[in-house]
């Protein structure tokens, strides 16, 4: 029986198990949404914004792990969704965009509506297709998630014109795929991995500096036992975060430009970093000649152009990281004799570590006047037991989240890492709820991030994703004052947000639920207030208006050299390593 | 240094602008890129000249690597090879003794007058560079109208087995 080509696309994401589509319609997918409204097997959900839409796939993807998909029409629709394509590429998140195109024989004849998505999104994407045959649909479908899926993931597009959305065809869809080139290196080489076992055992000051692959590889399991067996301590990335439990012991923070001391000064002393599923970004790495001078690196990454891009690996092993994990904790456990006598000559390494802890521990001025920002992830981290999906959006409020809230389980960090996409947490909060409709799901947003995406309340109620948002309102776009306020002599220019709505009235206007904080004492109530309410709630925090991240590695500076708090006029002292000594400058 | 690269690529539209964009995204420089199906009509051969260190060549190499509808990545300068380059070369000959001129040039360097006109030699040259280089700075005095060139391409040469081709080769060395 001949089926459309409309038809044939539900068919496909239904084979692939897709269970939710984000997206909106418009001229050219009408044939699609015609076939979409009796389909009973996918969901489909509205955002306001096609940016919404594959922010809201890209969160469902983090969260659950298996691709999401966005479904927009021509032109605007398709161009709208480059910064969320280029947010999940940044971030290599396996993501499908639908965008439909003009017919055939009208493109390239700027018809209307019509925009060149397939040569837009070409440096954004792992891949992208234009489908000109219905008789192709099908392949290239599995073909896209394949490629998304598979190696080092990231996100596919698919332009389908509406001819061939229109047009009929026998349906039959590929079981099975090979593609000659393209074949992703799964399994480390046996040679590299042995080497690396030997370095790790004759290693006196190891450390693991792991991201976002550890996610994205299933690797969280492996990566403890490695750890734990060799008594490795693990600095996260941003990417990272809950790849390793938070809680651990052998937890050092996040590392880099606000990473904690102990991360940063144990990479930097370190004789062995051991790079896992990490890309050695400027964020993490700080000034590259002086980012871990005495160490040699072992660097585990499934894709071959992650290794010596950056810095100089001495055993580069390519593969999946969970894979090459497995195989290396099974040549460590061969080696098991002689595990006491390296963990022996650590010990002033564990001592270093614990006292560079101690001296500069994660650390804010407490206040029962004004609410600092910090103290509201703390709350948030204590009253959800760390039990929660926390989609951030990009700024400081996303550094404190990083600080502050204790990610134990993978896929519970959702942030925007790589690209820094403002607005991003609001719709991928909607989309991980989307994924996860079980889970408390929170979007911590600042005031200016919240407002570039704040039309995808609606999305949130008329689906009934009861997602909680705790906007911290500085009324500034905070990370940019901060940085004008360190390095620009307090020219706060462009980032004072001057009106905002009124939050609790706009939450209540969209039908959810508006909640304020005004003062220390009511952050906890209202928390637990948002929690206990069914469906979506809005907490507004009017948090202090210039509070700083800290630590910080100013940019293009070693990560060595961490500022602590803001330089005041009377301190301008010389570090001395001290405990007290703490409103200075340290240049260690 | 200079790096002659051979992509084996799908023959898809699309792909030279994946390998070209690769090249303009990352800051990396293209000398010549030339194209050409291969025996299978279904993938083609790209002949890319680039310049760089070595960390950048490696880079290069590692990403055309990446790109989905890249079958096979050779770095031919790491071999022994054969590098040829075509130009077209057109020439003003209005005074006689210039198109006698133009004739033993053409003679010498065994190239091609490929079309003419009462005033104008097209000179076809087939060589490595030096070659190329070497006609047109004989040709210039004459007053060179237009040049047009593909861009060099390059194969490996391969490998001597038999021990009497090995001596032919010696001859022809």
């Amino acid at each position: 029986m001949k089926i459309s080509g409309a038809e044939i696309l539900l068919e496909s994401l239904k084979r692939e198990g897709v269970d939710t589509i984000f997206g909106i319609p418009g001229g050219v997918v009408l044939q699609i949404f015609d076939a979409l409204y009796n389909f009973k097997d996918i969901r489909f959900i509205l955002t306001r914004h096609e940016q919404g839409a594959t922010h809201a796939a890209d969160g469902y993807s983090r969260a659950k792990g298996k691709p999401g998909v966005a479904l927009v029409t021509s032109g605007p629709g398709a161009t709208n969704t480059v910064t969320g394509i280029a947010n999940a590429h940044m971030d290599s998140i396996p993501l499908i965009v639908i965008t439909g195109q003009v017919v055939t024989r009208m493109i390239g004849n700027d018809a209307f509506q019509e925009a060149d998505i397939v040569g837009i999104t070409r440096p954004c994407t792992k891949y992208n297709f234009l489908v000109k045959n219905v008789d192709e649909l099908g392949q290239t479908i599995k073909e896209a998630f394949y490629i998304a899926k598979t190696g080092r993931p990231g996100p596919v597009l698919i332009d389908l014109p509406k001819d061939v959305s229109g047009a009929r065809t026998e349906f039959v869809y590929p079981e099975k795929i090979s593609m000659r080139s393209y074949n992703p290196t799964y399994f480390g080489n046996k040679w590299q991995i042995k080497q690396a076992a030997q370095a790790i055992a004759r290693a006196n000051r190891p450390v693991i500096y792991a991201g976002g692959g550890v996610v994205l590889s299933e690797a969280s399991g492996e990566l403890k036992i490695f750890s734990e067996f060799n008594r490795i301590p693990v600095a996260l990335t941003l990417m990272g975060l809950g790849g390793f439990p938070g809680t651990h012991p052998l937890f050092l923070g996040m590392l880099g430009m606000h990473g904690t001391y102990a991360a940063n000064m144990s990479v930097h002393d370190s004789d062995l970093v051991i790079a896992i599923g990490a890309r050695f970004d400027d964020r993490v790495t700080g000034r590259v000649s002086e980012f871990a001078p005495k160490a040699k690196f072992i660097h585990i990454d499934i894709d071959p152009t992650n290794i010596r891009k950056n810095i100089h690996v001495d055993i580069p092993i390519v593969g999946d990281v969970r894979n090459v994990l497995i195989e290396l904790n099974k040549e460590l456990k061969g080696m098991e004799e002689d595990r006491g006598k390296w963990l022996k000559e650590r010990e002033p390494w564990y001592k270093q570590i614990k006292a560079w802890e101690d001296e500069h521990p994660l650390s804010y001025k407490k206040s029962n006047k004004v609410i600092k920002p910090q103290y509201v992830i703390e709350k948030i981290y204590e009253l959800t037991g760390g039990d929660a999906i926390v989609a951030s959006d990009v700024g400081q409020h996303q550094m404190w989240v990083a600080q502050y809230f204790k990610f134990n389980c993978p896929r519970t960090s959702i942030t925007s890492g790589g690209l820094g996409t403002m607005g991003f947490g609001l719709p991928a909060a909607i989309g991980a709820q989307a994924a996860c409709p079980d889970k408390l799901v929170f979007n911590v947003a600042g005031d200016g991030s919240f407002q570039m995406n704040s039309q995808e309340m609606a999305t949130a109620v008329t689906n009934n994703l009861p997602v909680k948002i705790a906007v911290i309102n500085n009324g500034y776009l905070g990370m940019v004052r901060q940085w004008q306020e360190l390095f620009f002599n307090r020219h706060y220019s462009g980032v004072n947000l001057g009106v905002s709505p009124d939050y609790v009235k706009l939450a209540e206007a969209y039908g959810a639920t508006g909640l304020r904080a005004k003062s220390p004492s009511e952050v906890e109530g209202v928390i637990k207030e948002a929690i206990r309410i069914k469906g979506p709630v809005l907490m507004d925090f009017v948090v202090d208006p210039e509070e700083n991240v800290f630590p910080m590695v100013p940019a293009g500076g070693a990560n060595a050299e961490m500022i602590f708090s803001e330089p005041s006029k009377s301190e301008k002292a010389r570090p001395t390593g001290k405990k007290e000594k703490k409103n200075s400058i340290l240049l260690a | 240094m200079e790096h002659i690269i051979s992509v084996h690529v799908e023959n898809k539209f699309g792909v030279l602008s994946r390998v070209s964009g690769l090249f303009s995204g990352r800051g990396f420089n293209i000398e010549s890129i030339s194209v050409g199906t291969t025996l299978d009509p279904s993938t083609s051969q790209i002949t890319i000249v680039t310049k760089g260190e070595d960390r950048i060549i490696e880079q290069i190499i590692k990403q055309l690597n990446k790109l989905i509808d890249v079958i096979k990545v050779v770095d031919l300068t790491e071999k022994d090879y054969i590098v040829r380059e075509t130009a077209l070369i057109k020439i003003h000959t209005s005074r006689s003794e210039d198109r006698g001129e133009a004739l033993r040039i053409t003679e010498i360097f065994r190239a091609k007058v490929i079309d003419t006109t009462p005033t104008t030699y097209t000179i076809e040259i087939t060589g490595d560079e030096n070659k190329i280089n070497a006609i047109i700075n004989l040709l210039r005095p004459l007053g060179i109208k237009e040049i047009v060139r593909t861009g060099k391409i390059a194969i490996a040469r391969e490998e001597m087995k038999a021990p009497v081709i090995q001596e032919a080769r010696r001859v022809k060395a």
